[in-house]
């Protein structure tokens, strides 16, 4: 199947720090990724590139086979104008560590506004969509009530309908649960793997709760310095992984996940 | 004689009493200028605000240049460029009161705008990487999401411009217009009398000072602190 995602020599620094260097990644259509790895190493940062959060400075990177932050073809690819982002970013949408949800509006107003502006779709059917979402996500009784009294859970949950309403094709997690109290993070993951069950949505998701990964993941990306390290179905890479770093790695995150977690 | 109305000399009371109606014509030019002064200078602020933002530097620095020129001169120098160096040089004349106001309207609006900008400033950056992940365009972003968070952390700087521009209307005296302390010194000047007119108008300013700062109070009061809701 044709990649939905490629990254093609990819490289991203910020001033002199080389962030991604050469970077060769692909998924999928309908696959959904888990990326693991130590703090610092660009996790963020691929998801931030195909979110058209961060530029690129070198190589190419395509969505659905079309350069997203180039036009062109072939050899003679320019540097993406605006039309063209606004294009590419109708395929992908994201869920952020820190929700970011809109304070100045109600819940339902958060999740119609994009369809309504960008989109432009009517009210109602604006509206009927984030029913249907908000109903997915068990926030239905919350449709009128402003985000900042709401849980970090609840904020969660209502940021990824918002992110659905726009039906991308490609949905980023950039650890969806880390800002979480512990007891809010199952009810975002089990949100996060219904949605995985019920639609054939590409996944890409940085996140560090195994147990989240192994049900949901049909591969587990170990990235370290900007290159993944190692890769493969979540079970070999959590009970068998070929590398030292990777072992390390686990071993450190399963005795710290409850202490990171609360913190 | 003032305005076609005289006063009565008799002591001080009757001559406080007398002058009221001529310093309340004055007060009314005073309260015109305050007006319409402030309201030229929040909306080129906000355009000066956005300019300066601008992503092309032959905007933002033209833009940056002006505003700094207009807040590091004293008002009165663009007073003077407005009301004398402009019909010499473009053949643009305008009645002192509208040269007045124009002239306190950009005076303000470069500090309204640095206002703004520190209050545009202030929303986190995450609510832009919400937006722009959603395909919402900047202007979008500005208005449904940027803007109304600012507005509660702008008011009460604003506030405090609306009470500092009333105080500066008497500077327009310079060039002729009759705002209230000018009236309170033709009256002086012509019965050798100034401690009552002059009492009479910082009284008369403090009252409008008070009131306006009350008038800031109350709506910050109103404001949700999340932002202006948008519905
Ligand atoms: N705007 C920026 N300017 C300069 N350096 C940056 C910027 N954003 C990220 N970096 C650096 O790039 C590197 C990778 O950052 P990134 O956020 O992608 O890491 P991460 O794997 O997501 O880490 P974490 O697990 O802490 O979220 C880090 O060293 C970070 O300091
Ligand atoms: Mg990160």
């Amino acid at each position: 199947m044709k990649p939905i995602v490629r990254f093609d020599k990819v490289t991203k620094s910020f001033g002199d720090t080389v962030i991604l260097r050469d970077f060769d990644f692909e998924l999928t259509p309908g696959e959904r990724v888990v990326l693991m790895g130590p703090s610092g190493s660009g996790k963020s940062t691929v998801l931030r590139i195909l979110m058209t959060l961060e530029d690129i400075q070198d190589g190419v990177v395509y969505i659905d086979d079309e350069p997203l932050w180039h036009e062109g073809v072939g050899n003679n690819l320019k540097p993406a104008s605006d039309k063209h982002l606004r294009k590419m970013r109708g395929n992908v949408g994201m869920v952020f560590q820190h929700f970011n949800l809109f304070p100045n509006m109600t819940v339902l107003r958060n999740i119609i506004e994009a369809p309504m502006k960008v989109l432009k779709l009517s009210r109602k059917e604006a509206e009927a969509r984030a029913d249907e979402l908000l109903a997915r996500v068990g926030m239905s009784d919350k449709r009128e009530a402003y985000p900042n009294s709401l849980s970090g859970g609840q904020k969660q949950r209502v940021a990824i309908a918002r992110a659905m309403a726009m039906r991308p094709k490609l949905l980023l997690f950039d650890e969806p649960t880390s800002a979480l109290d512990p007891e809010m993070v199952g009810d975002v993951l089990q949100v996060i793997k219904d949605l995985a069950a019920e639609h054939d949505l590409t996944m890409l998701i940085v996140t560090h709760e195994m147990g989240f990964a192994r049900d949901v993941a049909d591969r587990v990306c170990f990235f370290c310095d900007g290159q993944i390290l190692e890769q493969g179905a979540p079970s070999k890479i959590f009970t068998d992984p070929a590398e030292d770093r990777t072992r390390q790695f686990l071993r450190m995150v399963l005795h710290e996940e409850p202490a990171s977690e609360a913190s | 004689m003032l305005f076609g109305m005289s006063w009565d000399l008799t002591n001080d009371w009757t001559f406080a009493w007398s002058i009221i109606p001529m310093l309340l014509i004055g007060m009314k030019i005073t309260i015109i200028a305050t007006i319409f002064g402030f309201l030229i200078a929040m909306t080129l602020g906000l355009v000066f605000a956005l300019a300066r933002s601008a992503p092309t530097r032959f905007i933002s620095w033209p833009v940056g240049f002006v505003i700094e020129f207009v807040r590091d001169t004293p008002l009165l120098i663009q007073l003077f460029f407005i009301f004398y160096v402009l019909p010499s040089s473009t053949g643009i004349t305008l009645p002192a009161l509208e040269a007045g106001i124009l002239a306190l309207g950009v005076q303000y609006s470069a500090y309204c705008s640095e206002v703004y900008r520190a209050g545009l400033q202030a929303v986190p950056n995450g609510q832009w990487e919400a937006a722009r992940a959603l395909n919402l365009s900047t202007w979008q972003t500005y208005r449904d999401i940027v803007i109304p968070q600012a507005i509660p952390r702008i008011i009460p700087a604003l506030g405090n411009y609306l009470v500092s521009i009333i105080k500066d209307t008497p500077i327009l005296s310079a060039i002729t217009v009759m705002e209230v302390l000018h009236v309170a010194n033709i009256i002086g000047d012509r019965t050798y009398r100034y401690m009552v007119p002059i009492t009479m108008v910082g009284i008369l300013f403090l009252i409008l000072t008070l009131i306006s700062a009350g008038f800031v109070k109350f709506i910050e009061k109103r404001l949700p602190r999340a932002g202006i809701a948008v519905k």
